[in-house]
């Protein structure tokens, strides 16, 4: 028992040390991949090619005035942002990262732990993420604010419906709803070549729960200054940031569970396949930020129900009609 | 054994807790608040009579969905109602008559009718078992249910689309 | 040791403050809110009792399923009147609302 609750911890602070070094490093890895696009060198100035730049970001924010607006609702002002960035982080809690290695004469699983409903888990926490925005735009007591925190509401809503939809036919085909099972499914052959729709869907809907473009009409900086988290500062407005790049950091690693086959692949170690796959996600989203032009908010609208989610409910009607004529 | 007990106050006072807000609460955005925690205590509820897949539902849909229409629903509607306004009716006295009637009758049945049974009996309820029921025994009304959601679905477009001059 | 009772008597508290809230808010959405808390509360009951009497856990958990179901469709519809409402009263409380009556 002893020993059991010592391993877990240890593995609970790895595998959180690790993510939060990943959402503090994405922010580096962000800004040079974009330089790179746009014909930039990106930070150079903190450390080697700025590579200590996100340790100067952090310690800049914690130094910065924390600001609360007078009008506001102080309590829901402070909470918010633990709300947006505690879902984010929970996530990881029944992710797989590998199978299981041998350390010290023990196996040890390579997951915090195997819900056997682990993909309900991921979607229900997930669907929390949408209160730190709602509520940190109703609390600033902004126009700005809550003009995205609303906008952001319906899109999140919207888009949860396909994003629930289009994982339907991967369930059905691994006969599970453990991300343990579902990985071991797809042993011989990836869900991404059975389900490509599916994946398509998924990884529309993936960057619009993220808020990130060309989805990213709750923050648009144009319209709306910069939308729900525009009265935040300093480290309430660092959780902001830091629950943003955690959820990139999530929905990558669902689709590499989801889709790609987990941390299985030829001759290298299962958690070097892991994190090579959601590394490989991760720049998808930086490409897809630095090309595409933000949506108009009707077009997000009319796309998001009158063509994902008519698609997602097609894909499972044919997912389930070739099951059962096999 | 004994750990399920206290666990069962912690979650039932939370639960009332957050209700009572819910109900008396001044401000409209504190009570949604709170009723997400409600919603929660619910959920963990659930966990503690081993219906896992049961509460993920609750969460995925009555904090993930319902709650978060009804929060879109405030910011459209209400200002924030100040001190003076009053948000519980004239009818306070008379439902408070009535709900403690109700409630000491439910108790009192409670008391008299229902023997105090401990012993869970075997659940064969995981998802697989769940989803096949759902399909052979109650397939009947989970199809009305689809079709109710369908109704739904038009009926709250049509209610709530503008009308046009 | 945590017995049927114990969980009855949530629910009914439960649903009696539902109640409660249901007869004395002014406000249409926190009356939504508060008949979410009797669904709630009819809820627990259906999956304690299935918990607890035989033939198993099954009927009771899927009847909770239907009654989400009911439960996500009502607060649409009902969110739908109550802006409605607003658009056409400027209000949402409910014993302002009197048009019809006399």
């Amino acid at each position: 028992m002893f020993e059991f609750i010592i391993i877990m911890l240890v593995k609970i602070a790895v595998v959180f040390g690790a993510l939060l070094l990943t959402v503090a490093y994405l922010t580096w890895l962000e800004r040079k991949v974009i330089g790179d696009i746009q014909v930039r060198l990106g930070p150079m100035r903190v450390g080697y090619h700025g590579l200590l730049q996100p340790i100067a970001d952090g310690l800049k924010l914690l130094f910065k005035e924390d600001i609360i607006p007078a009008e506001a609702d102080r309590t829901v002002y402070l909470l918010a942002p633990l709300v947006a960035i505690i879902p984010a982080l929970i996530s990881f809690a029944v992710i797989p990262f590998g199978s299981q290695v041998k350390i010290l004469g023990r196996t040890i699983d390579l997951y915090i732990t195997d819900v056997n409903i682990g993909i309900l888990f991921i979607f229900a926490v997930a669907s929390l993420g949408v209160y730190g925005i709602v509520l940190a735009g109703w609390s600033s007591n902004n126009k700005y604010s809550l003009l995205g925190a609303m906008r952001s509401s319906a899109q999140m809503i919207s888009y949860e419906l396909s994003m629930g939809l289009s994982i339907v036919g991967v369930l059905m085909m691994a006969q599970s709803l453990s991300l343990v099972q579902i990985v071991k499914a797809q042993s011989v052959v990836w869900f991404i070549l059975l389900q490509p729709v599916g994946f398509l869907i998924y990884l529309i809907c993936a960057v619009a729960e993220t808020n990130r473009a060309p989805f990213d009409l709750p923050e648009a900086e144009t319209e709306l200054v910069a939308g729900f988290h525009v009265e935040y500062s300093s480290m309430k407005f660092a959780l902001f940031f830091l629950a943003e790049y955690a959820n990139i950091v999530t929905v990558s690693a669902l689709a590499t569970t989801l889709f790609l086959g987990g941390w299985q692949g030829p001759l290298l170690p299962p958690v070097a396949w892991f994190l090579l796959k959601v590394f490989a996600f991760i720049f998808l989203f930086v490409w897809l930020r630095a090309t595409l032009p933000r949506f108009r908010y009707d077009q997000l609208m009319g796309f998001g129900w009158k063509v994902l989610l008519p698609v997602s409910l097609a894909n499972i009607l044919v997912t389930g009609l070739i099951m059962a004529w096999r | 054994m004994s750990i399920e007990l206290p666990v069962f106050y912690f979650l039932a006072a939370i639960t009332i807790g957050a209700a009572l807000i819910v109900v008396l609460g001044r401000n409209i955005v504190h009570c949604a608040f709170s009723l997400v925690l409600a919603f929660f205590g619910v959920a963990g509820l659930y966990v503690l009579l081993d219906a896992e897949f049961l509460a993920a539902v609750q969460v995925l849909i009555y904090v993930g969905g319902i709650t978060i229409l009804l929060l879109f629903a405030i910011m459209l509607t209400s200002r924030a109602s100040g001190p003076g306004v009053r948000i519980l009716n004239e009818q306070l006295g008379l439902s408070a008559l009535i709900a403690g009637g109700l409630f000491f009758l439910l108790i009192y049945a409670l008391w008299k009718g229902i023997p105090a049974l401990a012993i869970k009996v075997p659940t064969q309820a995981n998802v697989p078992t769940i989803g096949r029921v759902l399909m052979t025994s109650y397939v009947l009304p989970f199809e009305v249910a689809s079709v109710l959601l369908l109704a739904a679905l038009v009926g709250a477009l049509i209610l709530a689309r503008k009308e046009k001059d | 040791m945590i017995t049927l009772s114990h969980y009855l008597a949530l629910g009914a508290i439960l649903f009696i403050i539902g109640m409660f809230g249901v007869l004395t808010r002014r406000n249409a959405i926190g009356i939504l809110m508060s008949i979410e808390l009797m669904l709630n509360a009819v809820n627990l009951n259906f999956v304690a009792f299935s918990r607890y009497l035989p033939p198993g856990a099954l009927t009771g958990q899927v009847f909770a399923i239907f009654v989400i179901t009911v439960a996500a469709a009502e607060a649409a519809v009902g969110l739908a009147i109550v802006l409605g409402l607003f658009r056409n009263f400027r209000t949402v409380n409910v014993d302002e609302i009197n048009l019809m009556k006399w």
